[in-house]
């Protein structure tokens, strides 16, 4: 019935809450294995879009379907069976202040699979290695820095292999050397599992290394302004304020057009 | 800090137009900006007489455009800034305003807050609800909260049942860590209230009693209150504003946190995983907590029994033990086990329902510990009803 290279679709998505709209008339495809990354002014309801993608919130209205699967129309155990599939890293880690980094990583292997306590502490090792936090195992989540929580953050997204990653501004926070080891570890995931990646970010640098695609969401016109390839965007830019993020906001001068 | 209106007789620059001349020094930097607000009306509102001739001027009618002049102005900061913002909002009366001779840097400024749009579709655009409109919500939110309590309640016994069927997910060793801190570390305020009310029981009894001779029978009130009543309940709140008001915070700065979030997102439930292991150790410990609390009411009674009442250790003992049976303990017990069921549900609650705020951390706190209250009270009056009909 529907396109298997095809992982999420949104159709119509309105999303807000109570009577305070934030977006409306959404509609997008995100790729089988493609790094897909949400671009957007601040407030303009980036965070909210990932929340309604990963199902933490009902869209007022309008439909997202993962495959054939229609996920806020599906009975709660199947949409559970597919949230196992996801992988999540949060704005601020999120990690579960009570456990240990180890045991961070670890509790959601242990869930959801059968393996032995060996092959658990195996995969988490290498899990914190691959994010750069070696060694940490045993540190609870407030005695490691801002950025380090991203990462350990990170290799608790990846503990699953999950089929899809949201990641809600993963360089945030991280200086540049680490960021752009982030960026080469999110082209890695891609090509190597074939993971497909669903990015929030700023960082135009970021979006232009990694993005194979890319939606412009606007907090004044309340909808998506811009759907492509943001280099793409950035030569055509639909939009002068699509234009003017892309380009960092050059050719524009404050004095011009907004002064009274 | 001086200015001028120069209206365009004077100013000679044409037909309509006011000139502002503002020179001097109008940041007011160093010692004079630090010495006390009291009493300083001029320093306080800024500039409130140059808005003031501003509007006689305007009022006098004729003006169409309102230009500056600045190039005798030395130095300036935000609070020019302000007042010219306050004049550009004066526009109303299709005043032109030509920004032209304000310094470049203030315009900037000016345009820069105004680059980002205000958000227009919340806040002060709602007119106050009146009286009755505020008395409707209520009532109906009354109504609504009442039955979010109950769904609460009903999903966390359930899974309660999930744990007695093993179907539960959450940490053992947390529940170890809540029980300590829910029973051994709560002994001493546990301990100090309840004596205290063994000796408040003990003096308001013998008031009464020793008018009949009846001294002995204090032992009889302190110990029938103290276990069916007192100790329950009160055990309760001091848990409901110790420990209630915790479990509200924790899982508040979790939610915070977007740990809660996370939980969900691999499958999760929090309620298994957060709410379940709190219930179960209050569960657990209030039990414990009330004996321990009836013994040292009792306790308490007895000091005023045979230092203020002159009553025999052998003689109070004999009537305490004559006038209570296993039922009366019992019954508290259960309440207990009942009340710390409730707290921990409702700290619960209102932590799981906590806004991503330090403030709403805090009210999620507050609130627990006021429902909390509520809800013993409540109960313990429920309670005493039913054993008086049911004869126990
Ligand atoms: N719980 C809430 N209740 C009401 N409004 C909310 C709530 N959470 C967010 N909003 C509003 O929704 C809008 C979008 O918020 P969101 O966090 O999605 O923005 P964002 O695009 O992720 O911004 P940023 O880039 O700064 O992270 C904002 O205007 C915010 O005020
Ligand atoms: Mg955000």
């Amino acid at each position: 019935m529907s396109d298997p290279h095809i992982a999420i679709s949104v159709r119509d998505l309105k999303m807000g809450f109570g009577d305070f709209i934030i977006q409306r008339d959404l509609n997008f495809d995100i790729k089988t294995g493609e790094i897909f990354v949400i671009m957007g002014d601040s407030g303009s309801g980036k965070s909210t879009l990932l929340r309604h993608l990963i199902g933490l919130q009902k869209p007022l209205f309008g439909k997202i379907n993962y495959a054939d699967m229609s996920f806020w129309d599906a009975p709660e155990a199947q949409r559970k069976a597919l949230s196992k599939r996801f992988g999540v890293l949060y704005q601020s880690g999120a990690l579960w202040s009570s456990m240990t980094l180890f045991e961070n990583v670890a509790m959601p292997i242990r869930e959801h699979t059968n393996y032995g306590e060996e092959r658990i502490a195996a995969l988490v090792q290498f899990k914190l290695a691959l994010v750069g936090l070696a060694g940490f195992d045993a540190y609870y989540p407030s005695e490691i820095s801002g950025g380090m929580k991203k990462r350990a953050g990170l290799a608790r997204a990846l503990a699953l292999d999950p089929d899809i990653l949201f990641f809600d501004e993963p360089s945030a926070g991280l200086d540049p050397i680490s960021a752009k080891r982030l960026d080469d570890l999110i082209l890695e995931l891609r090509d190597s599992l074939g993971t497909t990646i669903v990015v929030v970010t700023h960082e135009l640098a970021s979006i232009y290394a990694i993005a194979d695609s890319s939606i412009f969401v606007d907090a004044d016109a309340k909808t998506q302004t811009a759907l492509g390839p943001p280099a793409y965007l950035r030569d055509h830019p639909p939009t002068a304020k699509v234009g003017e993020f892309l380009r960092r906001g050059d050719g524009k001068n404050l004095n011009e057009g907004e002064a009274v | 800090m001086e200015y001028l209106l120069k209206t365009y007789g004077e100013s000679d620059r044409g037909e309509g137009e006011l000139e502002l001349v503002v020179s001097g020094d109008w940041a007011e930097r160093g010692d004079s900006a630090l010495v006390s607000a009291s009493g300083d009306n001029k320093r306080r509102n800024f500039g409130a007489d140059l808005l003031s001739d501003l509007e006689t001027a305007l009022q006098a009618g004729g003006i169409s455009k309102i230009r500056f002049d600045t190039s005798n102005l030395t130095d300036w900061d935000s609070k020019l800034i302000v007042l010219i913002i306050a004049i550009q909002q004066q526009k109303t009366q299709n005043i032109e305003i030509d920004d032209a001779g304000l310094p470049r840097g203030l315009r900037q400024l000016i345009a820069l807050s105004r680059a980002a749009p205000a958000r227009g579709d919340r806040g002060d655009a709602k007119p106050a609800p009146g009286i009755l409109e505020t008395v409707g919500q209520q009532t109906i939110g009354v109504f609504s909260r009442f039955k979010a309590s109950s769904q609460f309640l009903g999903v966390s016994l359930q899974s309660f049942g999930r744990m007695f069927t093993g179907k539960a997910r959450y940490q053992k060793s947390d529940v170890r860590d809540f029980i300590f801190a829910a029973g051994p570390q709560a002994l001493p305020i546990v301990s100090i209230v309840n004596i205290l009310l063994g000796v408040i029981l003990a003096f308001m009894g013998a008031v009464q009693l020793k008018q009949f001779g009846a001294e002995i029978y204090v032992a009889n009130l302190v110990a029938l209150g103290q276990t069916r009543e007192i100790a329950p309940m009160m055990t309760a709140i001091v848990m409901a504003g110790r420990t209630g008001a915790a479990y509200a915070a924790q899982l508040g700065t979790m939610q915070v946190n977007e740990e809660v979030d996370a939980l969900k997102t691999f499958g999760f439930s929090p309620i298994d995983f957060l709410v379940l292991p709190r219930m179960l150790a209050l569960a657990v410990m209030m039990p414990f907590l009330v004996l321990y609390a009836d013994a040292l009411g009792i306790f308490g009674g007895y000091l005023i029994g045979i230092t203020v009442l002159d009553i025999s250790t052998i003689e109070y003992i004999e009537q305490t033990r004559a006038s209570i049976d296993i039922v009366d303990v019992a019954l508290g017990v259960f309440k207990g086990s009942v009340f710390g069921i409730l707290v921990a549900v409702t700290g619960c609650m209102h932590g799981m329902n906590s806004g991503r705020s330090a403030s709403a951390v805090g009210d999620a706190a507050t609130k627990a510990v006021v429902s909390g209250i509520i809800a013993i009270i409540g109960m313990t009056a429920m309670f005493s009803v039913l054993a008086a009909v049911l004869g126990i």
